[in-house]
């Protein structure tokens, strides 16, 4: 019902700007450079009028009749309700809206046919009095764009003005979901600090929230939410995989952008941005079947205690994986330093390593390091190879040759399995999730901090 | 070497030069190709010690292209293919076993849009001394810093300034920094493209002013697209038109009793 609505408010559309086009060239009796604004902008103008009030009411009914036809159907069948369970009353809901549309509900009996006719009435004078609505408002605005069209009209600005109104709206949008997301990561987190001391969150030193299963009774009991292991452990595996990817990828980075012939260049970048294509729980498994055991067994040849889930293995792994993040961004910004700084530079007789050693990546610098951070932001979002690699201990250790974990490992396993939404357990993972979340950002903030005052200094 | 005093010049070759009396640089059938484009043709030109030479000619004529093969900028165009024979003291400049960071270290270069460091004023002129290694203490290379920076005219605008950005300074006085980063090592020659272009007529006086004075030590040449500079400042000018080196002489000859019309034509401004 709504794709034909929608299809017939788009042939609406079309019909509207072809007439408000020509309407246009009528009244300006065919000669365009009388017409404050172009033919088309008239068309886009009577389209805007005509047909953007049937779609927003198109659009905002379909997605509010939901919520006004399920209290009145409910109330409608109040009697016969009462026994229900708020489940069975979704149920209930669910069947007829199924018997209603023709699919298979999990129910169907004289009552619940009963109620689907009525709903399928109810529904149906919702629909015509929408379409109506659509009409009305479509009819009110087409004569009044219709009218307006004039040669001194300026339907330029009208439309430009809409333009405006709706990439806003789109911004909007995409801001209020971010914002929504935080505030439900932030109100599920203060819910899961109510039941949790933040101040044992924060620092504590022993993470074991899984023995919260056994002992339901007890809140708090042996189960530990102590963060600073995951903390450790993702810094530290954080830290290993930068130690990797910040030489290699910025070396690359400058080979490609200033040695490697055009040859070299057209083929290596590709395959090194190939990288990225892989998915990460190849890198997992990579880390885990060929990295791991190789550390385990040099380290024992040199006589060191490894285990064989290591936060070496899974940080140097993780570190091949985001190589790619420093080097194409860095090797971007390596080429945007226009070559008439490297010119000036070689006139002095400086030599090519001078030349990038001394010009080159200072003049880069800001782009590196919002490279180096975005990589980091990756380095700690990963869970798959931490998983597979460093193991799911919360050892609170530095030591890079034991097992380790991270806060988003443990946020995937808190959030696996059966759960009950309201235990401090599964409200950890949102606690942890902030955490995360307050890391990053202010790792960004940092970043962009240094980055503009260098940027003060030399642009 | 052709001793006739002619300045006569065939459809492809310029006459091989006989005025200098000691030259510093020497190119003989010097060509240049940018990929298949053929932008130098068999150039012969003497370059004399201590003394400006000028080449003028109209735009797209090769003159850049020329002054870069002194210092083997072109080099780092990786389509650009020079073949000839160009001398400097009687060495050849494309000989392999030439280093060419050297080469550049010796013949200092101005280029034709100002292209200072975005490191700080005292930075960019400090930058050649610091990576030959030319100065032993911050006071050596403060004073040599502050030589070029008057000699390039340019020191009474950012001696308050020195911290400063060098990109943040106007045009004309980022050119003037460029000059100043260039005469800071000293070189034997400086290649200067059009390094008025940018500058107003008091900062360009001060300019011709120190091209004058560098003249006593070194071998400048400058590409200029102003006839009244090429008179004022050069001894000796080249005319370029379509690759070829049409005529080259005194100025004094160039300008006032020029033998080809293609050079009358242009000195007139009948043609550019
Ligand atoms: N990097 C390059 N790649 C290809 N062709 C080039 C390149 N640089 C210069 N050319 C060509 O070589 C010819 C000579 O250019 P050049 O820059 O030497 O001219 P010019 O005499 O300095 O001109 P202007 O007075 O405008 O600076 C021109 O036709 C130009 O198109
Ligand atoms: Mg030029």
């Amino acid at each position: 019902m709504f794709l034909t609505l929608f299809g017939l408010v788009l042939a609406v559309a079309v019909v509207c700007f072809f007439v408000g086009r020509s309407r246009a060239v009528a009244v300006s009796g065919a000669n365009y450079s009388a017409l404050h604004s172009l033919p088309s902008y008239h068309g886009w103008w009577l389209v805007l009028m005509a047909a953007g009030p049937a779609f927003a009411v198109l659009v905002f009914w379909s997605l509010v009749s939901p919520y006004l036809l399920r209290p009145m159907m409910l109330s409608q069948f109040a009697p016969q309700l009462t026994e229900f369970s708020a489940a069975q009353l979704d149920g209930f809901w669910r069947d007829i809206q199924a018997i209603a549309g023709g699919g298979t509900p999990g129910v169907r009996d004289a009552f619940r046919e009963e109620a689907a006719a009525a709903y399928q009435s109810t529904n149906r004078l919702s629909l015509i009095a929408m379409v109506a609505l659509m009409i009305v408002l479509g009819a009110v605005g087409f004569s009044y764009a219709w009218n307006a069209i004039a040669v001194h009209f300026r339907a330029r600005h009208r439309v430009e003005t809409a333009v405006k109104v709706f990439l806003a709206a789109s911004a909007t949008v995409a801001i209020l979901t971010t914002v929504g997301i935080v505030m439900s990561l932030l109100f599920e987190s203060l819910r899961f600090f109510t039941m949790v001391s933040p101040l044992d969150f924060l620092f504590g030193t022993t993470w074991t929230p899984q023995q919260m299963a056994f002992r339901t009774d007890q809140v708090g009991g042996t189960a530990a939410f102590g963060f600073i292991p995951l903390l450790t452990g993702t810094l530290l595996i954080t830290f290993i995989a930068m130690m990797v990817a910040a030489p290699l990828g910025i070396l690359a980075a400058i080979y490609l952008s200033d040695y490697a012939s055009p040859k070299v260049r057209a083929v290596g970048k590709p395959v090194l941005e190939l990288l990225a294509g892989i998915p990460t729980v190849v890198y997992g498994f990579f880390a885990a079947l060929t990295v791991a055991p190789f550390i385990r067994n040099s380290g024992q040849s040199f006589g060191f205690d490894v285990s064989s889930e290591s936060a070496l293995a899974a940080g140097v792994v993780m570190g091949i994986m985001i190589v790619p993040f420093v080097s194409s961004l860095s090797d971007d910004v390596i080429n945007a330093v226009p070559q008439s700084l490297r010119d000036g530079s070689a006139g002095l007789g400086a030599t090519k390593s001078e030349t990038i050693r001394r010009v080159v990546l200072p003049a880069a610098l800001p782009g590196i390091v919002s490279a180096l951070v975005l990589a980091v932001s990756r380095a700690m979002g990963e869970t798959m190879i931490v998983v597979m690699a460093a193991g799911m201990a919360a050892n609170l250790t530095i030591n890079p040759l034991e097992a380790v974990t991270t806060i988003t490992v443990q946020i995937g396993t808190l959030l696996t399995g059966d759960q009950e939404f309201d235990s401090p357990k599964t409200l950890a993972a949102f606690g942890l999730g902030l955490s995360l979340f307050v890391i990053t950002l202010s790792l960004n903030l940092v970043a962009l901090r240094v980055v503009n005052k260098y940027r003060e200094q030399y642009d | 070497m052709n001793s006739l005093p002619s300045f006569e010049t065939t459809a492809a070759t310029s006459a091989v030069p006989t005025a200098a009396v000691h030259p510093k640089i020497t190119g003989r059938n010097v060509n240049v190709f940018y990929g298949e484009k053929h932008a130098i043709k068999d150039v012969n030109v003497d370059i004399p010690e201590r003394s400006v030479m000028a080449f003028i000619g109209p735009s797209g004529c090769g003159k850049s292209t020329f002054l870069r093969c002194i210092n083997r900028m072109n080099d780092t165009i990786s389509i650009c293919r020079v073949t000839g024979d160009i001398r400097i003291d009687d060495k050849d400049i494309y000989d392999r076993s030439l280093d060419v960071v050297q080469l550049r270290a010796r013949v200092g270069m101005v280029f034709q849009k100002p292209n200072p460091f975005p490191k700080s004023i005292y930075e960019n002129v400090a930058y050649g001394p610091r990576i030959h290694g030319l100065v032993k203490s911050k006071s050596e290379l403060d004073e040599i810093v502050e030589t070029a920076l008057k000699k390039a005219s340019l020191w009474n605008e950012v001696k308050d300034r020195l911290q400063e950005s060098g990109t943040g300074l106007s045009g004309g006085q980022q050119q003037r920094l460029c000059i100043a980063r260039a005469i800071a090592v000293s070189p034997e020659v400086i290649l200067m493209d059009e390094p008025c272009s940018a500058l107003d007529p008091i900062a360009t006086a001060k300019i011709e002013e120190l091209i004058d004075e560098l003249k006593q030590n070194f071998t400048i040449v400058i590409v200029t697209h102003s006839m009244q500079q090429a008179a004022r400042v050069s001894q000796r000018t080249a005319f370029f038109h379509l690759g070829i080196l049409v005529e080259e002489g005194t100025t004094d000859q160039i300008f006032t009793n020029p033998v080809d019309t293609r050079t009358r034509d242009y000195i007139t401004g009948r043609f550019g």
